[in-house]
């Protein structure tokens, strides 16, 4: 398990660059993932890696293909900490496991190794043995993350008759 | 504790008397916006979840505007996914190139939007349309594919950053000098999840293009959208352009604010932000060194009307530098007759510039105006990332359409 660790302000064009948004299929994303900041990261990732990052990680464009890439590139979680708004939103849509806790980020640096569970929000520095706790997901996304996605959740939730209401 | 502008708009759509920051609520959709590049892969979804039809054939738009003209044959077949999705569902409001226009600049054009809308868009930039008093925001193609099956989504309801403009604001200076200066004092990040509620005497003094460029940019700061209140400069706006009934929102006196932010319009310069953040905000003055290989002057922040003629006025009678390129771009087919009409395209044309369809291609480095390593652009777009308009080692920094015309004659960061 390796991590990637970059810092503030990681935007959607690094992640995924335009000039390769005239495909939509995640393997060729995977494959040029991150390379205008870190030019061999898709060679380099391997399943399970952790991608840590500083503040507004997703900034910029609306394009699902950056948490699309990342997901791709298997990575098992990505740490900030914080997320722009319409890439948090985009994750937890796609499946992207994604974890804000400031004092991990700063907790950690290139070469640890990091543990995380993404179901408690445990992160565990075991080359410092430093453990940190992430800001639990509020508890609505949490439900659209237990359905699957997006598109899981709402199918469920008209089965059940549960569409329609106002306030979740 | 009373309720801002986009609390309200929340509000009404949710059928919910009230709603309060961090609540989460369901709403319901006027319109539901795609581009040929988040559009392809929403329909996907949007089969995948076994849905058959739109929810309102009427209130879901597409245009396709970032690679096309198709630039290639990939471009081509995403533009197919979209026209043939858009046949099929008989979504009226498809827009295809000859009639089309970069999105943002589109669709309040055409009347699609009004004031007291809540819309959501799988572009970033969707929150350009809160220059109405709409409730606009940027998704993603999953959301765009859920709010075009169901037409609802969900959203947390967002806190608020409170802009009040004093004084008015003296041309040249234009809407990006104030959307520039407004994220130069937030940060890229200093607006993360909140609406940026404007308002004040100084309101009155900004043209609708200019409220336009400023709220297009509120996602530069990290807002969620971005709201200027219903007034005169609204209304004849809206009136002849639109057929649905507008409301128009007024914040409670007692609304709830993060953060007060107060810009005396008087004190404004012409504004350049440097690569490779928008925020990272100087006065032109400070700027006379950087030389330019390209100017870009378009896209949905600033390729309108009042920005195609106040680079005219640099550029009549004079010609762009030697070893400089100069993109015009006007934003819709109806702002490129326009300029067509007043003469305006000549004068571009007169100065060596290249005068193109509506496309959003250069803005992303999609097509068009790439840049080669070590070249610098002067820009009316939005982002100036790593990147963002080709090799990895070039520059955009950017700027109002007067300071890029202005850029484009000297060969230099250069006033107007």
């Amino acid at each position: 398990m390796s991590i990637f660790v970059y810092g503030d302000n990681v935007d959607t064009d690094v992640i995924i660059p335009a000039r390769y948004l005239v495909h939509s299929d995640p393997e060729f994303l995977a494959a040029h993932c991150m390379e205008d900041i870190d030019v061999d990261f898709a060679e380099r990732v391997a399943p399970g890696d952790i991608v840590v990052a500083g503040q507004n990680f997703g900034c910029g464009s609306s394009r699902e293909h950056a948490p699309l890439a990342l997901r791709a590139c298997r990575v098992s979680c990505v740490l900030a900490k914080s997320f722009a708004r319409i890439f948090y939103r985009n994750a937890i849509n796609i499946g992207l496991p994604i974890l804000e806790c400031p004092e991990a980020v700063d907790g950690i640096a290139p070469g640890d190794e990091v543990t995380v569970d993404i179901t408690t929000g445990r992160i565990e520095n075991r080359t410092t043995g430093r453990v940190f706790a992430a800001r639990p997901l509020p508890p609505f996304v949490q439900g659209i993350i237990d359905a699957g996605g997006l598109l899981s959740w709402i199918v469920r939730s008209e089965e059940a008759g549960l569409t329609g209401g106002n306030a979740i | 504790m009373g309720m801002t502008m986009t609390q309200k708009i929340l509000a009404a759509h949710a059928g919910l008397k009230r709603v309060t920051a961090g609540q989460f609520i369901e709403a319901k959709l006027d319109i539901v916006l795609g581009n040929d590049i988040t559009g392809p892969p929403a329909i996907k979804e949007f089969e995948k979840m076994g849905a058959s039809n739109v929810f309102d054939a009427n209130k879901v738009v597409l245009v396709p505007d970032h690679f096309t003209p198709n630039k290639d044959i990939k471009a081509a077949e995403q533009c197919k996914i979209l026209r043939e999705f858009a046949a099929s569902q008989g979504i009226v409001n498809y827009f295809e190139v000859g009639e089309m226009g970069i999105e943002h600049a589109l669709l309040p054009e055409k009347g699609l939007v009004v004031a007291g809308d809540a819309i959501i868009g799988a572009d970033s930039h969707t929150c350009t349309y809160g220059a109405l008093g709409t409730f606009s925001t940027g998704v993603g193609s999953t959301d765009m594919a859920a709010g075009m099956a169901t037409g609802r989504t969900w959203f947390k309801v967002p806190g608020a950053v409170r802009v009040v403009f004093m004084g008015a604001l003296a041309r040249p200076l234009c809407g990006k000098d104030v959307a520039l200066h407004l994220i130069g004092v937030l940060g890229v990040d200093g607006a993360r999840y909140l609406s940026l509620e404007c308002g004040g005497p100084g309101v009155a003094s900004l043209s609708m293009d200019d409220r336009f460029t400023v709220a297009n940019m509120a996602v530069e700061c990290g807002a969620k959208n971005a709201l200027f209140p219903v007034d005169d400069t609204t209304k004849a706006y809206l009136t002849g352009r639109v057929t649905r009934p507008w409301t128009a929102y007024i914040p409670d006196a007692d609304a709830l604010y993060e953060q007060t932010i107060v810009v005396d319009l008087r004190a404004l310069k012409p504004l350049v932000a440097c690569p490779h953040l928008p925020s990272r905000v100087r006065p032109v003055s400070e700027l006379s060194h950087v030389s330019v290989s390209q100017v870009v002057i378009g896209s949905c922040t600033n390729g309108r009307l009042e920005d195609m003629r106040a680079a005219a006025e640099i550029l009549r009678g004079r010609r762009v530098r030697d070893g400089v390129r100069c993109l015009v771009i006007p934003a819709s087919q109806e702002i490129y007759l326009q300029s067509l009409r007043e003469g305006l395209l000549e004068v571009f044309v007169e100065a060596g510039a290249a005068v193109s369809t509506p496309t959003c291609g250069p803005c992303l480095g999609g097509h068009m105006g790439i840049l080669d390593e070590g070249e610098v652009c002067v820009a009316t777009t939005n982002r100036n990332f790593v990147g963002r308009m080709g090799h990895v080692k070039s520059e955009v920094y950017l700027a109002g359409p007067a300071v890029a015309a202005a850029s484009a004659v000297a060969g230099y960061i250069a006033a107007p």
